[in-house]
């Protein structure tokens, strides 16, 4: 690792302000990512600006079906919050598989979507639950807030501070680890809403980071079961290959996850 | 059988320091004056290094020196050699290409060391090494040995054409030709062992201190073999003669044979403490541990089977291209040929077998010794085709294996090697027995129900430890002996010290040792310490790996046992004024037998000491050295069943059962012999269902990182069934065979075997991970389709 200066910010201002004082400054959220990269020499931010210390992005509200969770919520505080696993237990199940248990108490659901790796488990899950994204400067929806590989609708300076949504009827999340990294090599959101809207997100298989399964969504609509999956007609197209498997792997992995998420 | 001796499962004596976090390893030693090293090295699988520009890296603060290799092979340090030479077929010797510490006018692989920077912190090593403007050529790489065959193909070394370092072949060709065409029945088979990284905890690691005063060196070092490492460094490396240098290897966290050789690493921190007068570390990261750490196996193999119409075999085939990487490390050369070839014949009565060796340079990491080396490669190839025939021949694998088993003992195989003693059948029946194979066909119909698909497979492996005897092995190329060492020091107070030649580095020889001379003695288990590692303590040794350190390390210490027995017998003979024939050595006493006369053990310590009543011309002191040449190697065999469950939707693989019968010969604390077996086990599942090495067409390493590079796990293995069925070895005193690579050996087979047969396609290499299960599901499905 090379040289850092570190910053314990006190408020999102204070961060903020942190940054932009910086030379080439970086916000730390539970460092999952970006330690590894800085350890391996693969970045070099002058300032950490540390967002753990600021209490207001902490915490997991529910209320009613309506959930709020701070962006420093770590993802054990998310698996193991009882009131949320009430209303929607398929995100606690989600936040409960990322990592190991190591990983789960330092990461954060704000740094995960901050960084939209394209095997993350939580891009899935929010774009699928049609959340809301609230920052220090507005509020994005998840279809427009993730953008592609490793990027954001995130401005310069721009904090993530909470993500919201609304608890759906029913719904679920199954993942297929990479064997190596245990990262999603595919994972499938399935949510219907209490209007009867149904949204499927797939994370970890698309060449360009998350997206949504219109023909998943379409056939769960009318249908929700995994006999309706089956009728799925699943393109490879657009899909990711790499040494682990092909697209073609993927494009089954995507109807086998979209099945296990509605069991 | 005592508490503590030969047969109990004492708990392991090193085991409080390291799990309290009190392990002593090369990386926690830190020397006055400490510097640290960083290497520069090359970016690319293949290029001419045209200038190397240290300028700004030597005005960086804390930067002491900055050395490439032309001043390394200037100041008469010697290239790194491959200390086993074989020859081609038509007598020519091996073509070994020039290889330097540090790369001087030409790198072959990603990872190799080119500029060696010393400075007073590793950070201001590392800053500087990355200030180092090194220029490429940059030339067309060539990554696999069967391409690296073809015309045109990069040329990785001049002196060795077409890249073929050697051409090698075992056996009588003509014959097993003979015999295919005439068989009832021929099986062929396409292999590939694929290429694995070894993966120790400990990555490797060195200090090198030069001692000015003295003229002398001091080596802490990661290794398996301290004096092997010595006689290298001095012999071949000039690099110190070797009483001027001496090599520790304290506390080693696993080897797997990836810490046997001499790596550049050692060399160039050596040569640099000279030059710059410092004590000059280097601890290799887990990145430099993927890229430089000698991989083991990456064969692609074609084989055929001959049978009669008994189902007999006839004859085997094998044709083998060895890929041994950019360089040849210190034993590659014997890995795929008499550690490989040597062990075709399997546990079965094969007549014929004939067996090509081609090995090749290409642009990737050296190749070497890997748990089992050699022998996993020609175990797999056996035991799938074994099990491939019995499908084609419509019987059941289990039974063509034991209508073929060896069942007269010495055998000679036509590939060397004369087994000595087994009972193959009971390690078979013992294994199916546990494994309740008669009922498999339920389990299937079962899992069938649930949609999954159940398969069973088979391995009955055989291996060879304890290569010897060193005259034989020095006939077939050997550069070194393979015999070990050993001296027994009883103290005055009648405490013991074993000095062994062995290394442990995870193997638990500190217990296992130990029980040995209890049981012998009839000692307590806290009054004997063995020491390893040093040669400044040691005599002489020629370390640890093959299995060889219970076989041959504990042969030598009980060879010097019997010294001191008979030394210690006169003492007290001559004290208590009775004859040494009557006299037993137990529970700590030597006794006059049938009577209560009797000295204590301590005694008999402090009258060797005094010397004051010592038999006339009798030495004083106590204390034996033992030099033990093995007359064979030793032949662990066994038979594992694996059962699986596959999902057919994601081809999704779960290990249901797994059960072991080994013989080990005589086991000494079946704790850590099931240890290592249970590790072996889940290596062995590592390479069958999970790891690989995976190089892109232009040489650069895509598998770098635990990202990518998929190790077992504890969830990949279920609870490990362990049988033994024991032979005593008739070649060495106590009956050992070894036990540490027989996991890793005896594994992967059986879990091709039960894949392909959940799915009912065998056309599936290793590691067979879900997606290649899944293809080769859909495959099979169409095949039936289209049928």
């Amino acid at each position: 690792m090379y040289d850092v200066t570190y910053h314990r910010a006190t408020s999102v201002d204070d961060a903020v302000a942190r940054l932009s004082a910086a030379s080439e400054g970086q916000l730390l959220a539970g460092g999952q990512t970006l330690l590894p990269t800085m350890k391996h020499r693969l970045a070099a931010p002058s300032d950490l600006i540390d967002l753990r210390g600021i209490a207001d992005l902490v915490g997991v509200r529910v209320s009613g079906r309506s959930v709020t969770i701070g962006a420093m919520t770590t993802h054990a505080a998310v698996a193991g919050n009882a009131e949320l696993a009430k209303v929607c237990p398929a995100i606690v199940k989600l936040a409960g598989g990322i990592g190991d248990p190591a990983v789960r108490h330092q990461g954060t659901i704000g740094g995960s979507i901050a960084n939209n790796d394209p095997a993350a488990d939580y891009p899935a899950g929010l774009m699928a639950l049609g959340a809301t994204i609230h920052t220090n400067r507005r509020e994005i929806a998840a279809d427009d807030f993730f953008t592609g590989l490793f990027s954001t609708a995130l401005d310069e300076g721009e904090i993530v501070t909470a993500v919201s949504f609304d608890a759906p009827e029913t719904c679920g999340y199954a993942k297929f680890p990479n064997p190596a990294s245990r990262y999603a090599m595919t994972g499938v959101f399935v949510a219907k809403g209490g209007d009867g809207v149904v949204r499927v997100a797939v994370t970890g298989a698309g060449s360009d980071g998350v997206f949504r399964h219109e023909g998943l969504e379409q056939a769960l609509s009318k249908d929700w079961s995994s006999a309706a999956v089956d009728g799925v007609s699943v393109s490879a197209d657009g899909l990711m290959s790499d040494i682990h498997c092909d697209a073609a792997y993927r494009a089954n992995l995507i109807k086998a996850m979209a099945k296990r998420a509605l069991a | 059988m005592t508490e503590q001796g030969i047969g109990a499962r004492v708990l392991r004596k090193e085991d409080k320091r390291f799990i309290t976090g009190k392990g002593r390893y090369t990386d926690d030693i830190r020397n006055e004056r400490q510097a640290y090293a960083a290497f520069v090295r090359s970016p690319h699988a293949h290029a001419k290094v045209t200038g190397i520009d240290s300028a700004e890296a030597e005005k960086m603060d804390g930067v002491i020196a900055v050395l490439n290799g032309k001043q390394l092979t200037g100041d008469g340090i010697g290239n790194l050699i491959c200390g086993w030479a074989v020859n081609s077929k038509d007598g020519s010797p091996m073509n070994m290409g020039a290889w330097s510490a540090l790369a001087t006018d030409k790198v072959r692989y990603v990872g190799d060391a080119v500029v060696l920077v010393v400075a007073e912190t590793q950070a201001a090593a590392r800053a500087a090494a990355e200030a180092v403007v090194v220029d490429y050529e940059e030339l067309p790489a060539v990554v696999h040995a069967v391409d690296a065959l073809k015309d045109g193909a990069p040329q990785v070394h001049e002196n060795a054409p077409g890249n073929l370092i050697f051409d090698w072949g075992i056996g009588e060709e003509a014959a097993v030709d003979k015999a295919l065409s005439g068989a009832a029945h021929v099986t062929e088979l396409e292999i590939v062992n694929n290429r694995l990284s070894p993966n120790p905890m400990e990555p490797r690691s060195a200090i090198a201190t030069y001692d000015e005063a003295e003229d002398h060196y001091t080596l802490y070092t990661t290794s398996q073999n301290p004096h092997v490492a010595r006689l290298v460094l001095s012999a071949f490396y000039q690099v110190a003669p070797e009483h001027k240098l001496r090599v520790i290897a304290p506390d080693v966290g696993g080897g797997f044979g990836s810490k046997i050789y001499i790596y550049p690493e050692e060399i160039a921190c050596l040569w640099a403490s000279m030059k710059t007068k410092r004590s000059v570390k280097w601890t290799s990261s887990r990145s430099e541990a993927f890229l430089t750490d000698a991989h083991g196996r990456d064969h692609v193999s074609t084989a055929r089977i001959g049978f009669d119409e008994n189902n007999r075999i006839v004859g085997l085939k094998v044709d083998t291209v060895a890929n041994l990487g950019a360089y040849m490390s210190l034993f590659s050369s014997a890995v795929p040929t008499y550690l490989y070839a040597t062990l075709l014949s399997g546990q079965y009565d094969i007549a014929n077998i004939y067996c090509n060796v081609r090995t090749v340079y290409t642009n990737t990491a050296p190749v070497d010794a890997y748990r089992g080396a050699g022998r996993p490669e020609a175990c797999f190839l056996v035991e799938r085709i074994m099990e491939t025939a019995a499908r084609e021949l419509g019987v059941d694998p289990s039974e063509l294996r034991r209508a073929n088993f060896i069942k007269a003992f010495p055998h000679q195989t036509p590939v060397i090697m004369t087994y000595d003693a087994g009972d193959f059948a009971a390690n078979l029946d013992q294994a199916l027995e546990a494994a309740d194979y008669k009922g498999f066909p339920a389990r299937r119909e079962e899992a069938a129900k649930r949609g999954k698909l159940r398969g069973i497979g088979l391995a009955s492996y055989i291996e060879a430890c304890g290569i010897a005897p060193s005259a034989a092995v020095g006939s077939l190329g050997a550069g070194v002996g393979l015999w070990e060492s050993a001296e027994v020091r009883v103290n005055p107070v009648g405490t013991i010290e074993v000095l062994t030649g062995s290394h442990s580095h995870g193997q638990g020889h500190e217990t296992t040792f130990a029980q040995v001379v209890a049981e012998r003695f009839g000692l307590p288990i806290e009054n004997i310490q063995i020491v390893h590692g040093d040669t400044d303590k040691v005599q002489f040794g020629m370390g640890t790996y093959g299995s060889r350190s219970g076989p041959v390390g504990l042969s030598a210490i009980v060879k010097a046992l019997d010294k001191v027995e008979a030394k210690v017998k006169k003492i007290a003979a001559h004290v208590l004024e009775v004859s040494e024939d009557d006299l037993v050595v137990e529970n700590g006493e030597v006794k006059v037998a049938g009577t209560d006369r009797a000295m204590a053990w301590h005694e008999v310590g402090l009258a060797a000491y005094t010397a004051h009543n010592l038999p006339a011309g009798m030495e004083p002191g106590l204390k034996e050295g033992a030099f033990y040449d093995p007359e064979n190697f030793t032949f662990p065999a066994g038979t594992y069943v694996c059962e699986v469950e596959v999902d057919p939707e994601t081809g999704e693989t779960k290990i249901i059962q797994f059960v072991a019968s080994d013989d080990f010969g005589t086991i000494i604390n079946p704790m850590i012999v099931e240890g290592q077996v249970h590790g072996g086990i889940a290596q062995g599942v590592g390479q069958a269902m999970l790891e690989t090495v995976v190089y892109d067409e232009e040489g650069q390493l895509l598998s770098a990182s635990y990202m990518d590079y998929t190790m077992p796990r504890a969830d990949n293995v279920p609870s490990f069934v362990i049988h033994h069925h024991s032979t005593k070895s008739p070649s060495n005193p106590l009956g050992m065979k070894g036990c540490g690579e027989a996991g890793a050996i005896g594994t992967p087979p059986a879990v091709i075997n039960a894949i392909t047969d959940a799915i009912g396609n065998n056309d599936l290499q290793m590691p067979a991970t879900p997606p290649r299960v899944w293809a080769a599901l859909q495959a099979a499905s169409t095949k039936i389709a289209a049928e």
